[in-house]
């Protein structure tokens, strides 16, 4: 019996089994064309872009909601929402006014009331929202396409934060759901976006739904980025969760999914064997490997342990491990900054380069007074990118005498213990390791890995006066010669600081099947311009 | 019987207070805050503590515990920290995929398992026996994302005869429906298998050895009659406390086989809901489970009734 005849006896066997015989599949030929299924890199379990700050959110959100500027691929934001601004001669007041034609996906016309509830929401989380929150005057609709945010000092960053691609990014919801406390989770996703949410489709942590939007009115503009057109030449994206790489890649391999956002490297070679499948880099910004110490208790309170550590440290050894032994995956990074983006630089960057130094490591380990105390070293083992990490640190520390407290444990427990201001024996830590998207890593803007002030800066809580002040003159300054020198100058300091040790720059990989276009390199999925051939 | 069986029901309560307690508790003591997840890797400190805040995760247990109460008295399993769904709607939407894996899985299981066993047992010693038997100890031993694997990649990749990965609604049709569960039943099913087809053999071999037996194989019984009829009846009672116990392994293994398989059903829910600390839908799926163990129990001391009427409550 050949498979035709037993798929054929078992249809014939299901219709007298199933009451009106047996169904087809759900979707014909001609749907199925116009429906793109998509992987993505993790489960969509919320759907609030301001409340829940993950990169799955923000990258479905970008679908459904509109931001009044977007960045483009130049990293430059451009208009979107907006038609014009104006800035006041003193730098103290925008004035924009919204472009005709936008309406929400309940037929809403996008009016300022709508623009100044969001922009509200939005800067009570959103770190550079909160900047501009700080030396905020009002923020007010002048009428229904107008609106006006007047400041006490000039901000001259105000279109990068309206458009920046960071999680919170500045999505305009409609007046009603915006008002909802910001750290509470809207429950209406209702956006102007050229897609809508299909809520009633929605499995959490299985699919989610979106179709395209008819009375999205796109600007003339080509698409770059989150920035120009958004034109939808597909009916419907669904987001089809498979928690389990192996059976992701077969789905894709089977054809019964179209794009899966990040397959992991170990099975690239498979699917670049695989005559139907596409394999290109995801996004060209990358990511940044991070060696966080905390530097609120010892050794690495002292600045000498944590030099101590980049003395040390083979960025080879951490990349090898992370992306394997293709080299067009990872380069070194003497610094902080996303590479080939502006503000690139490598001043300070001599402690990570060359060749590595235990001897000289060592020295400077006894000199902090460290003497064989136990150090805990917190490694979440459910992801890939931080036991690979964890994995070369314990190696490293053995090779400089250190005595390793090796805490295996997961992602979720890592989050939570790491917030731990206590000493580590009291439920604290000394290590931890994680990574961040390199697109949020191009300034200081979202950048709160880089941060030094003390109490409120990230996880190990590094105080640098030094690094805080060269921030400050970033968001100063007037042109990019001014925001070069000042990144300069902050990457220096940060390295001598010792915030924390970066493990290299490494990229990543997306796949798709070939009958679908218009896929493009960049730090989220875009939707936009993507079509599908039967 | 049906007092038997409404005393039976009642007791699942205490045993119900007892699993929330532990469960509740055992999420308390664990590591892990869902406020950290939900406020993302860029998130404050002070982001994190006023999450925590807006849950009412700074409360004390106590107050947590017996909130919980109070709304599980009220029908009210909660609301999930990260979809803001309510407990009983998400596992709504889950509980078709893992019913009907568990079903297919039983049926297929039940189908296989027991002819195996019995002719294991009926030619004990003999090559069949052991290739049988080996069989079996294969099925023991193989994890289930092993042959999960192995399965997609031979008849999904390979042979292009089914899909890898999802569930179709019954309501979509049979085929469709079943299509997407023959793999994953399999893979779940192994162990399953094994287990059944061990106990059967070791039942049959003790019941074919009893004086009935040799007087209905003298009386010039055919050999089917003998062993599914006459023997199989009287074997069934351990065979059935096995199915039973089985329950649970198929509710551990459906965690697995649907993350291979990327069935939308109660198992995937358990291991989001773990990874997340979403602490209200792990108790509310915690406890769906055990009250289906606790039934499933009831089941079967119903069942020996029908197979042993010396058996009464």
């Amino acid at each position: 019996m050949d498979r035709r005849t037993l798929l054929k006896g078992l249809a014939g066997v299901s219709s007298l089994a199933a009451t009106g015989g047996v169904s087809m599949p759900a979707l014909s030929q001609g749907a199925a064309a116009r429906t793109l299924r998509f992987v993505p890199q993790a489960n969509l379990a919320n759907f609030d872009p301001v409340w829940g700050t993950q990169y799955v959110v923000r990258n479905a959100a970008a679908m459904v909601w509109d931001t009044l500027y977007g960045i483009d691929a130049t990293l430059q934001p451009q208009r979107q929402m907006v038609a014009s601004e104006e800035l006041s001669d003193d730098g103290l007041v925008w004035t924009f006014r919204l472009r005709p034609g936008l309406k929400f996906h309940d037929g809403e016309p996008v009016l300022s009331k709508d623009v100044v509830a969001s922009l509200t929401r939005w800067s009570a989380r959103d770190p550079m929202g909160l900047m501009i929150k700080a030396i905020q005057n009002e923020l007010t609709a002048v009428d229904d396409k107008t609106f006006k945010w007047s400041l006490k000092q000039p901000y001259p960053k105000m279109l990068f934060a309206l458009g920046k691609n960071n999680t919170p990014c500045a999505f305009i919801m409609p007046e009603r759901i915006a008002q909802t406390d910001p750290f509470k989770q809207i429950t209406e996703y209702v956006g102007s976006g050229p897609m809508k949410f299909a809520k009633s489709e929605w499995v959490p942590g299985a699919k989610a739904v979106f179709e395209k939007f008819a009375d999205y009115v796109p600007r003339q503009e080509k698409a770059s980025w989150l920035a120009g057109g958004k034109q939808i030449l597909i009916d419907r994206v669904e987001w089809i969760v498979i928690p389990d790489p192996a059976t992701a890649a077969a789905a894709l391999q089977n054809g019964e999914v179209d794009w899966w956002e990040n397959p992991i490297t170990d099975l690239v070679p498979v699917l670049k064997k695989n005559r139907n499948i596409s394999v290109d880099i995801a996004d060209p910004l990358g990511n940044i490997g991070v060696f966080r110490m905390n530097h609120l208790h010892p050794p690495f309170n002292d600045v000498k342990a944590r030099r101590a550590i980049l003395t040390a440290l083979s960025q080879e050894d951490y990349m090898r491990a992370l992306v394997g032994d293709d080299t067009s995956l990872w380069k070194p990074l003497p610094g902080f900054f996303t590479p080939d983006t502006p503000l690139y630089t490598e001043e300070g960057g001599e402690i990570l380069k060359g060749k590595r130094d235990i001897a000289a490591a060592k020295k400077l380990l006894a000199e902090s007074g460290y003497s064989g105390q136990p150090v805990s070293c917190i490694v979440a083992q459910d992801q890939p990118i931080t036991k690979a990490q964890g994995d070369v640190t314990a190696d490293l520390l053995k090779h400089l005498d250190m005595n390793v407290d090796f805490v295996a444990t997961d992602w979720g427990t890592v989050g939570s213990r790491r917030a731990q201001k206590t000493p580590p024996g009291q439920g604290g830590w000394q290590m931890f390791h994680t990574w961040h998207a390199g697109a949020d890593c191009v300034n200081p803007a979202a950048y709160a890995g880089i941060r030094g002030n003390g109490d409120k800066a990230w996880w190990g809580w590094p105080t640098s006066p030094t690094v805080e002040k060269e921030v400050t003159a970033w968001f100063d300054a007037k042109n990019l010669d001014e925001e070069k020198a000042a990144v300069g100058r902050l990457n220096k300091a940060a390295l001598e600081d010792v915030i924390y040790a970066p493990t290299g720059f490494f990229l990543s990989y997306t796949a798709w099947r070939k009958n679908i276009s218009g896929i493009v390199k960049g730090p989220l999925p875009f939707f936009w311009d993507v079509s599908k051939s039967a | 019987m049906v007092s038997y069986i409404l005393r039976r029901i009642l007791s699942t309560l205490p045993v119900m207070a007892i699993v929330a307690l532990f469960v509740f508790s055992l999420l308390y003591i664990a590591p892990g805050d869902p406020a950290v997840v939900i406020a993302g890797d860029q998130a404050s400190p002070a982001d994190v503590e006023r999450i925590r805040q807006s849950l009412g995760l700074d409360r004390p247990f106590l107050v947590q515990f017996g909130t919980w109460v109070w709304h599980i008295l009220h029908g009210d399993l909660g609301t999930s920290i990260f979809t803001s769904l309510p407990v009983s709607a998400l596992i709504a939407q889950r509980i078709e995929p893992t019913l009907s894996l568990m079903v297919i899985t039983l049926i297929l299981t039940i189908l296989i398992a027991v002819p195996l066993g019995v002719v294991a047992a009926w030619k004990a010693g003999s090559w069949v026996d052991r290739t049988i038997m080996g069989f079996a100890v294969f099925g023991f031993s193989v994890p289930v994302f092993v042959v999960g694997y192995v399965l997609a990649y031979v008849f999904a990749l390979e042979l292009e005869w089914l899909p890898v990965q999802g569930y179709t609604p019954l309501a979509q049709g049979f085929w469709p429906w079943l299509q997407n569960l023959i793999l994953p039943a399999v893979a779940l099913g192994c162990v399953y298998i094994a287990l059944i087809a061990r106990i059967t053999r070791a039942s049959m071999l003790e019941v074919l050895q009893q004086d009935y037996i040799r007087t209905a194989r003298a009386k010039g019984l055919g050999q089917r009659s003998i062993l599914f009829i006459h023997a199989l009846k009287n074997a069934a009672v351990p065979i059935v406390t096995v199915i039973g116990i089985g329950v649970a392994l198929l509710i551990g293994g459906a965690v697995v086989t649907e993350s291979v398989f990327a069935i939308p059903g109660l198992g995937r829910l358990t291991i989001d809901a773990i990874l997340r600390r979403d602490y209200p839908v792990i108790q509310g799926i915690v406890l769906l489970f055990s009250f289906t163990y606790v039934l499933v129990n009831l089941m079967v001391d119903v069942t020996y009734t029908l197979v042993d009427p010396r058996i009464r409550y």
